[in-house]
């Protein structure tokens, strides 16, 4: 037993190197807007990227409502519901409702990833031992940023400030480079977006929402026009798969 | 912006509520498999275009000038076509709004 969650840490710690040095860049963004102990608690009370990232710039948004907050959580996070379908036909029987209700939380893109590309069934122990790291970096990564953020110079967290975007950038255009049909979804959700922010009578739509309607329309075109085959992808796993070569060779 | 912690906790709690129950909710009661092509498509296109949304135009005004911010954005897609990882994408990006920002200092 022991065994298995020493694999877990094992096969954990990239994954915790990774999450370190993107939620660093969150803890400064954070940083912007509330002191380090409560960027932290984000971070700590949620373990994802892109949510996160959008309920920061709601709670930034005067105009901003709990609604807002929670359907642009909720339409973020869907791809977690998918993950947490398939991971549950790969968990072994001893995975019991209580430990799935305790362990949910590790259910991450990357976490996700790796736990499918066992062999064997996953254990809750193996599970336990795989977010122990990426759950600890994503965490420590977010405080460091956050107090490097109130810190550092002006100039210096400008530039900082930038490396979150960067990381999305990483993550959207190597799969527009291997998956042509990337390229229309991110064009539409960019042109909307876009409008969102610039056409006047569009405009007042808040951040939260303007995200969940660029994306849902983006997407449902995209899945209308090009749907995505189950022998050309294993729907979401394939993203994650991608995003985990990220992480691991950025390690190098 | 004045800070209101009843107004975070609040926020937080809804934050953190819809993400844990949206994975443990599906964990515990949906063992099936998803089956439509077309909803697993719209689930898979999901990531991409919420992460192109929120990217552009907020980049923009993630620095204190555009053009620095803007350069980034091309630096950051040019990195990223070659092949650098996140953190080297990252560290490109935040190198080149150092670089620009530099230079205006100097004009």
């Amino acid at each position: 037993m022991f065994v298995n969650f020493q694999k877990g840490i094992k096969d954990g710690l990239p994954i915790g190197i990774g999450y370190f040095a993107v939620s660093f860049s969150f803890g400064i963004a954070g940083s912007k807007l509330l002191a380090w102990p409560f960027v932290t608690l984000i971070s700590m009370a949620n373990l994802t990227s892109a949510g996160q990232f959008a309920g920061l710039q709601i709670m930034a948004d005067a105009a901003g409502t709990f609604l807002e907050m929670a359907l642009a959580t909720l339409f973020i996070n869907l791809r977690y519901s998918l993950m947490a379908i398939s991971l549950s036909q790969k968990v072994s029987p001893s995975f019991t409702t209580g430990k799935r209700l305790l362990l949910a939380t590790g259910i991450t893109d990357e976490i996700f990833a790796v736990s499918m590309l066992q062999k064997e069934k996953v254990t809750p122990i193996y599970f336990l031992g795989l977010s122990t790291l990426p759950y600890l970096g994503w965490s420590l990564g977010t405080m460091t940023g956050a107090i490097c953020g109130q810190i550092l110079p002006t100039m210096v967290t400008n530039a900082l400030g930038v490396a979150l975007y960067g990381m999305f950038v990483a993550i959207v255009v190597p799969q527009m480079k291997v998956h042509k049909p990337t390229i229309f979804a991110v064009a539409i959700a960019i042109a909307m977006s876009l409008a969102f922010k610039y056409v006047p009578a569009l405009s007042g739509v808040t951040v939260g929402f303007a995200i969940i309607i660029c994306a849902t329309i983006a997407s449902l075109a995209a899945a209308f026009l090009f749907p995505i085959k189950e022998d050309e992808s294993s729907g979401a796993a394939e993203p994650a798969a991608d995003v985990t070569d990220k992480v691991k060779e950025s390690e190098k | 912006m004045t800070f209101d912690l009843t107004k975070y906790l609040e926020y937080l709690l809804v934050m953190a509520g819809v993400t844990y129950l949206v994975r443990a909710v599906p964990f515990i009661l949906l063992r099936g498999k998803l089956t439509s092509v077309f909803w697993r498509s719209f689930l898979a296109y999901v990531p991409y275009t919420v992460l192109s949304a929120m990217t552009v135009p907020a980049i923009f005004y993630a620095t204190d000038n555009m053009l620095s911010a803007a350069c980034a954005l091309v630096t950051a897609v040019v990195a990223s076509l070659m092949g650098r990882g996140l953190v080297g994408v990252a560290i490109v990006a935040c190198v080149t709004v150092l670089g620009v920002d530099g230079i205006l200092m100097l004009l």
